[in-house]
C-alpha cells in the first residue's frame, strides 16, 4: 500500500488553489505564419502549440473519403517537455491520445463540406504538467477556427480528479501522480454535449457526478477565454461578453 | 464596426435568412465559421481565413498545372483542381488538338480565365473558358487570400473603382483570390502594393479612406520628384 502524500493543507492545494480553481490560462491566436491556423496556449505550466493545415489533398490517397474530409490529429510531446527526457516520436500513449482528441472534434467539424480532403491538426507539447490533452484540445479548437474550418461549435476541455479524498479541478503533475483519480473531459459549452471523457483511477458514483459538474462549469469558463482570444484578435474593443448570453 | 463571431455563436431566429457561413439547429441560426457577420439581407458570416471552394458561376483565374490528354489539369488556388477538356478550345483552334500539340495552345503555368459551370457532390468540377481567357501578355498576377476579395472590391465596387482610376491600371479580380493587373510598370507596382496592403488590413474599418489617402500622397510625392 502506497503511503498517502499530503496534497491538501488547510483547505488549499499545494499551489495555493481552491478545489474548484483552474490554473491560469494564456492564449495567443495565429502564432505560426505558415500554418493555415494556429494557437499557442498555456494552462498552468503546460505549454502547447497547435497547428492546423487544410483542407488540403489527403495523403495517403487510399485513406481519402469520397463523401467527407478526413481529420488527422497528432498529439506529440517534445523530448524536453518532461522531467526525464522523453524518447522522441509516437508511442502507445500518444497514439491513444491522438485518437481520443480526434474523436472529440467529430461532432463539431463539418467534414461533409470538403469531400476527399484532409484536415491536419498537429498538437505539440513544449512543456507538460498534467492535463496536456485538455490543453491540446483547447488549443486545437482555436487553431481550427483560425484556419477557417467550418465547425458547429468550439470544443473546450478540462480534467477533474480526486486527491486526498477530495474532488478537485484541473490537476497539476504532483496531484496527478499522487492522487486517486484523474478524469479529463471535452465538451461543447453551448449545448453541454460531452465529446470525450476518460477516467483513470477510482471515484464513487457520487464523486463522479460532482466532478463532472465541476468540470462542465470550468469548460464554460474556458469557452469564454477561447472565444475572447479569437474575437480580440480582430476587435480590440471586445468587452468579454458572450453572444450566448443574449439568447 | 465589425462584429466578429466564432463557430457556435447565436446569430438569429430567422432561419429563412440563413446564408453562407451559418447553420440552422432547432430553429436558430448559428455561425459555422470564424469571421465577420453581415446581417444585411441574408445572414452571412464572411470568413477571415480558409481555403477557396469552387462553386457554380464563379469566374476565376486558373493556372495550367499538368497536361494529360485529352485534358488540361487546372490549378484553381483551391484544394480542388479541375480538368479542362480539349473541346473547350476546339472553336478557336486552327487544327485538331491532339496529344502532341496541346501545349501549343495552353502550356503548363499559363493562366486562363474560366467559369465554373458545375460542381458535383464529389467535387468534380466542370469549367468553361471565358471569351478573352488568355492572360499572357503585358501584365502581372498577384495572389491574395480569397477571403479578402470582397474587401478589395469594396461595397458596391467602391474600392476597385478607386484603384482603377488612381492607379491607371486594368485590374481583374477573380473570386479565388488571383488578381490580374495590366498597365505601365510604375502603375502596376503601385496597384500591387496597395492591393496587398488592403489584404493585410482587411479587417480594419475606414480602409477605403485610408487607401485613398495613401494613393494621393503617393501621387503628390511622384509629382514633386518630377518637378524637383
Amino acid at each position: 500500500m502506497k503511503e498517502e502524500i499530503e496534497l491538501i493543507k488547510e483547505g488549499k492545494r499545494l499551489d495555493g488553489r481552491g478545489f474548484d480553481e483552474l490554473r491560469p490560462i494564456k492564449i495567443e491566436v495565429g502564432v505560426l505564419k505558415r500554418a493555415d491556423g494556429s494557437c499557442y496556449l498555456e494552462l498552468g505550466d503546460n505549454k502547447v502549440i497547435a497547428a492546423v493545415y487544410g483542407p488540403r489533398e489527403m495523403h495517403p490517397r487510399h485513406a481519402q473519403d469520397a463523401k467527407m474530409a478526413v481529420v488527422k490529429f497528432r498529439y506529440n510531446m517534445a523530448p524536453f517537455s518532461t522531467d526525464d527526457r522523453k524518447r522522441p516520436g509516437p508511442d502507445r500513449r500518444s497514439v491513444e491520445i491522438s485518437k481520443v482528441c480526434r474523436e472529440a472534434f467529430n461532432p463539431v467539424i463539418m467534414r461533409e463540406l470538403y469531400p476527399k480532403m484532409g484536415i491536419e491538426v498537429y498538437v505539440e507539447l513544449l512543456q507538460s504538467d498534467a492535463g496536456t490533452r485538455t490543453a491540446g484540445i483547447n488549443a486545437a479548437s482555436i487553431a481550427l477556427a483560425d484556419a477557417g474550418i467550418p465547425m458547429k461549435d468550439l470544443v473546450s476541455s478540462i480534467a477533474v480528479g480526486k486527491i486526498n479524498g477530495e474532488v478537485v479541478l484541473d490537476l497539476n503533475a504532483a496531484e496527478d501522480n499522487n492522487g486517486e483519480a484523474d478524469m479529463p473531459i471535452a465538451m461543447i459549452a453551448r449545448t453541454n454535449t460531452i465529446t470525450a471523457l476518460q477516467m483513470d483511477g477510482r471515484m464513487t458514483q457520487e464523486e463522479f457526478g460532482r466532478g463532472l459538474k465541476l468540470a462542465m462549469g470550468a469548460c464554460h469558463q474556458i469557452y469564454e477565454l477561447q472565444r475572447a482570444a479569437l474575437v480580440t484578435r480582430y476587435n480590440q474593443n471586445y468587452e468579454g461578453k458572450s453572444k450566448r448570453e443574449e439568447e | 464596426m465589425y462584429q466578429v463571431v466564432v463557430p457556435g455563436d447565436f446569430l438569429s431566429e430567422e432561419t429563412k435568412r440563413a446564408g453562407e457561413g451559418t447553420y440552422v439547429e432547432e430553429g436558430k441560426v448559428y455561425a459555422s465559421q470564424y469571421g465577420i457577420v453581415n446581417m444585411r439581407g441574408e445572414i452571412k458570416v464572411v470568413p477571415l481565413s480558409g481555403k477557396y471552394k469552387p462553386s457554380n458561376g464563379d469566374v476565376i483565374i486558373g493556372k495550367i498545372a499538368e497536361i494529360s490528354f485529352p485534358f488540361w489539369i487546372v490549378d484553381l488556388a483551391s484544394p480542388y483542381e479541375a480538368r479542362l477538356h480539349v473541346s473547350a478550345l476546339s472553336g478557336i483552334a486552327r487544327e485538331k488538338i491532339e496529344f502532341g500539340n496541346m501545349s501549343d495552345y495552353l502550356n503548363v503555368d499559363d493562366l486562363v480565365v474560366v467559369k465554373v459551370m458545375d460542381v458535383n457532390v464529389l467535387m468534380k468540377i466542370e469549367l468553361a473558358l471565358q471569351e478573352d481567357f488568355e492572360l499572357r501578355r503585358g501584365g502581372r498576377l498577384i495572389e491574395i487570400p480569397h477571403t479578402k476579395v470582397p474587401r478589395v472590391i469594396g461595397r458596391s465596387g467602391s474600392m476597385i473603382k478607386m484603384l482603377k482610376e488612381k492607379c491607371n491600371c486594368f485590374i481583374f479580380i477573380a473570386k479565388n483570390g488571383r488578381i490580374w493587373i495590366r498597365g505601365k510598370e510604375d502603375d502596376m507596382d503601385l496597384a500591387s502594393t496597395v492591393i496587398l496592403k488592403i489584404a493585410r488590413e482587411s479587417h480594419t474599418s475606414g480602409l477605403t479612406d485610408r487607401v485613398a489617402e495613401f494613393l494621393d500622397s503617393f501621387r503628390k510625392e511622384k509629382e514633386r520628384e518630377l518637378r524637383g
